[in-house]
């Protein structure tokens, strides 16, 4: 089967009965569920639910015993993460992860990577089509910095910069692959309150302006509810509610595991 | 002047012929994807031209407003050009205000076309359209977010040259009749004044006005095309106006326009600016911050720069002024400069730099002989948006952190004899208020001297020094100008002083309470092995009033120099136990005193300075740091300071 073109509405990625273990261990178990394109989709649960486990199953950094996942009409199998990114799947991570000692520039370039089509060879001697691609690449980059309102850091390296900052850097290094469905993992931990407005006007931004799918993590209660458009909400590695935020706010489960009644 | 000066009334005709004299040198410049992106004079000649004619499409006609919102990028710039070549009345408003103020002027500018940067600008008009029916179309720069705006009146900047265009290919010979019409004496700008009481005032300023001051002041400072200058201040502010405008235009220098707000330091380093302008606190910071990175530099570093910093305040203002310094002096300053001076201003982009100017506010005696003595040039400007910013400039030659400087070229000056207060005359006095002819005869007086409403003296050799605002200045009582903001500045400027109150109005003598410094003078006295318990027993203590006691009275010989102003030394002060603090109602939360307020609650003490009591008992409502109401109660001693004969004035 090959991939085909999904419109906005209809179902970008769907996860059919998955299962992952470690040894005896069930992160998660027998949860069905799919992203629609164009929306903001939020996976929330308490400390181990198994969010961070469903994205790296996503994006085939694990891979599960049991279940499929279908990415645009593709019902894929045993996929590698770069062959995820590839097909268009974008992430940024739980911790920080940037070249610290590079500059934001730098790291968003890397971000590019997939698209560079130059040879090594031509690469080293920057030269022809390298130089010109590497031209174009930049202008894309330099839109992101300006779209993310970083110009002011855009020579500085990542590991000088405040926490909120690095996680904005983070958020242009996953845009400038141009993914289709991005996944960020609590893209807003250890952020002050204005940095978390910083950070949702952002994720609604880039909801709008490229039209890009997004997946999130995140255990602000206020931030999901106001930026999600659907929320699905895991226990123990199984699936306890799934709907619009004024249902999920309503659901008695969801309640009993936020409060730690019910276990 | 000749007949050719004669024809360069507007700033239209002096576009044109930059456009024709220097078609290829750089006019504008914006940091865009990184890079600087140049517009030589031709290209600002054929955007405003394309831009003028586009409005013109959309149906704008002479003698409407056009108001311009958002910070400083070349193709706001343009519309001022482009709006006054088809006879058209540019307005720019200050981009942070709040919708009700951008509504105000609006309306009474009854804008036909509003000129925006982005879509935060877009949103803001749009919530105050419908009370301000003569607006007809929006055009904006940034196409940033704007795809899902589809009200036809809604237009982006592109399109709008698109139109202009095509209406030039349709009209060839309408843009270079229309953009010769204007005279000298029509009204070129409209620019509201912010306004610290009351509604903004629309100040109409004619060509006249606008190209004189810039034309004056090119002169005098010797601009030329050569010279970059960094444009970061509003836009709507008339000082913005006359160096990235009237004097680009009229020198044809290049005008260089920051990213954005925070990128400002970066931008000035990699332009390296010859001209620049930046209100007291920005050097101020700067020059706090080059303490706290020395701080953290190696020994060596440190060493060196101190000792060089100290050969600098001892000859450098010299040097720099042309005045005799010593060989070795001479010697030791310029290798100061390739070791220290020199990379210190290539960091903070002051390299190149011929001329700077501060303004706004007074700036501490130290730290402008600070830049002075690393060879900055330096200088204090006085004007206000009726007079294109152009009253006083300080000569090269003679540069003093007190004064502002003489009267420009063309430009009179005389003191109110009953107020204190400055009048000038100059060839940028403006036109009037608009709309509001009460206003206008209020400030200017029949024989046409313009009110600036801040009280001054002019200095035994010709030197306007501004005192304080004129409403505030009083007098004691044998008839002396008493002025209370200016001492109190003075005052404030020793590190041991964070605020100061005066009092003296309509009384024998001034008397001061201080406010100590708690950081500087506790850091002080931890290094004396001076023990203290809290902010009052700090205050109290007779070290730290003898401290205080040397700093009144170096403000005493400071006062002592000029005539007017000698007779109100302090004679007398006290410490106040507590610090002023805005959460009892006594600062403004900008940190202004409230003088009324201060002096009731501090009425006892008041009483004691003018009395011969040496201490005073105080009770007053206090609020603790953590919002704890309480009582302040507390025994405060006076002390007596010397205060020195009147001398003339040290030229």
């Amino acid at each position: 089967m090959t991939q085909q073109e999904v419109k906005p509405g209809e179902i970008l990625l769907q996860v059919d009965d998955i299962s992952l273990s470690f040894g005896a261990v069930r992160a998660i178990s027998d949860v069905s569920f799919d992203i629609m394109k164009g929306e903001v989709r939020a996976i929330i649960g308490p400390n181990g639910a198994g969010k961070t486990s469903m994205l790296n199953c996503i994006n085939g950094f694990y891979h599960p015993q049991q279940g499929t996942i279908t990415y645009k009409g593709q019902t894929r199998s045993q996929m590698k993460p770069f062959e995820a990114a590839a097909q268009g799947i974008g992430r940024t991570f739980q911790n920080v992860a940037l070249f610290r000692g590079m500059s934001t520039l730098d790291n968003i370039m890397t971000g590019r990577n997939l698209k560079m089509k130059s040879s090594l060879f031509s690469s080293m001697i920057w030269w022809g089509s390298a130089q010109k691609e590497e031209m174009q690449h930049r202008r894309y980059v330099e839109d992101i910095i300006n779209f993310l309102e970083i110009e002011a850091i855009r020579k500085t390296p990542v590991g000088r910069l405040p926490y909120g900052l690095q996680k904005r850097v983070e958020l242009g290094r996953a845009l400038a692959a141009e993914p289709e469905l991005l996944l960020l993992d609590e893209p807003m931990a250890g952020m002050n309150v204005e940095e978390k407005e910083d950070m949702c006007r952002f994720i609604l931004d880039v909801n709008d302006e490229f039209g890009t799918t997004i997946c999130l993590i995140e255990h602000d209660m206020g931030v999901v509810m106001d930026i999600s458009d659907r929320v699905m909400v895991l226990d123990y590695g199984g699936k306890i509610g799934d709907g619009v935020p004024e249902e999920v706010r309503a659901n008695q489960k969801v309640i009993d595991a936020y409060l730690g009644g019910g276990h | 002047m000749t007949s050719k000066d004669l024809e360069l009334d507007t700033f239209p005709k002096l576009i044109r012929r930059n456009a024709q004299e220097r078609p290829n040198v750089p006019a504008y410049r914006e940091k865009e994807y990184g890079i600087w992106q140049t517009y030589s004079w031709k290209d600002v000649y054929d955007n405003s031209r394309a831009l003028g004619l586009g409005m013109v499409d959309l149906g704008l006609q002479r003698e409407d407003a056009v108001a311009i919102i958002g910070s400083n990028r070349p193709q706001l710039y343009w519309v001022f050009s482009a709006s006054q070549a088809v006879g058209a009345l540019p307005v720019p408003l200050y981009q942070d205000g709040v919708a009700e103020e951008i509504q105000y002027v609006l309306e009474h500018a009854e804008a036909k076309i509003v000129v925006v940067e982005n879509q935060e600008q877009v949103d803001k008009v749009l919530s105050i359209m419908d009370q301000c029916p003569s607006i007809q179309y929006v055009i904006y720069k940034e196409e940033r977010g704007m795809r899902h705006y589809d009200q036809p009146f809604v237009k982006s900047y592109a399109e709008v040259l698109e139109l202009g265009h095509v209406y030039d290919q349709k009209h060839p010979d309408f843009y270079g009749a229309e953009e010769i019409k204007a005279k000298g004496s029509d009204i070129a700008t409209l620019m509201y004044t912010s306004g610290t009481t009351g509604r903004p005032k629309g100040v109409m300023l004619s060509f006249d006005n606008m190209v004189q001051a810039g034309k004056l002041s090119v002169e005098f400072e010797s601009l030329n095309e050569k010279d970059k200058v960094l444009s970061y201040l509003p836009m709507a502010w008339v000082g913005d106006h006359l160096f990235s405008y009237s004097q680009a235009t009229q020198a044809g220098f290049s005008v260089n326009c920051p990213e954005n707000a925070e990128t400002v330091l970066t931008d000035l380093r990699e332009i390296g600016p010859t001209y620049y302008f930046a209100p007291p606190a920005i050097f101020e910071t700067m020059l706090t911050q080059m303490m706290i990175r020395i701080e953290d530099a190696s020994a060596i570093k440190q060493k060196m720069f101190h000792y060089f910093i100290g050969v600098a305040k001892k000859c450098g203002v010299e040097i720099l002024e042309g005045k005799p310094v010593s060989l070795v002096d001479r010697l030791l300053y310029k290798f100061g400069d390739l070791l220290v001076f020199g990379p210190l201003k290539n960091t903070l982009g002051f390299s190149q730099i011929r001329v700077a100017y501060t303004a706004g506010a007074p700036m501490g005696p130290e730290v402008f002989k600070f830049y002075r003595s690393l060879g900055l040039n330096l200088k204090q400007l006085y004007g206000q948006t009726e007079s294109c910013a152009y009253v006083c400039i300080q000569n090269d030659k003679d540069v003093r952190p007190d004064t502002v400087g003489p009267p420009a070229p063309g430009c009179e000056i005389k003191i109110d004899e009953a107020s204190g207060e400055v009048l000038f005359k100059s060839p940028g006095a403006f036109v009037g208020y608009y709309k509001n002819d009460e206003a206008t005869s209020e400030a200017r007086n029949s024989e046409g001297w313009v009110h600036t409403g801040d009280a001054g003296i002019m200095t035994d050799d010709g030197q306007l020094k501004i005192i304080d605002r004129a409403k505030d200045v009083g007098k004691l009582k044998n008839g002396t100008l008493f002025a209370p903001q200016y001492i109190e500045n003075k005052l404030k400027f020793f590190p041991f002083i964070s605020e100061a109150v005066c009092h003296g109005a309509d009384k024998e003598a001034v008397a001061a309470f201080i406010n100590i410094d708690l950081e500087a003078v506790g850091n002080w006295a931890e290094r004396r092995g001076i023990s203290y318990t809290s902010y009052q027993d700090l205050a109290g203590r007779d070290e730290v009033y003898a401290q205080i006691k040397e700093c009144v009275e170096q403000v005493n010989r400071d006062l002592g120099i000029d005539s007017e102003l000698a007779g109100a030394q302090i004679s007398r002060f006290l410490i106040l136990p507590k610090a002023l603090d805005a959460d009892d109602g006594e600062l403004t939360r900008t940190r202004k005193v409230r003088r009324r307020i201060i002096a009731e609650r501090y009425e006892p003490l008041i009483t004691a300075l003018f009395s011969d009591a040496s201490v005073a008992d105080i009770e007053s409502d206090m609020t603790f740091e953590d919002g704890r109401k309480g009582m302040l109660k507390a025994s405060v001693k006076v002390a007596n300071s010397e205060t020195y004969p009147a001398m003339r004035a040290a030229s």
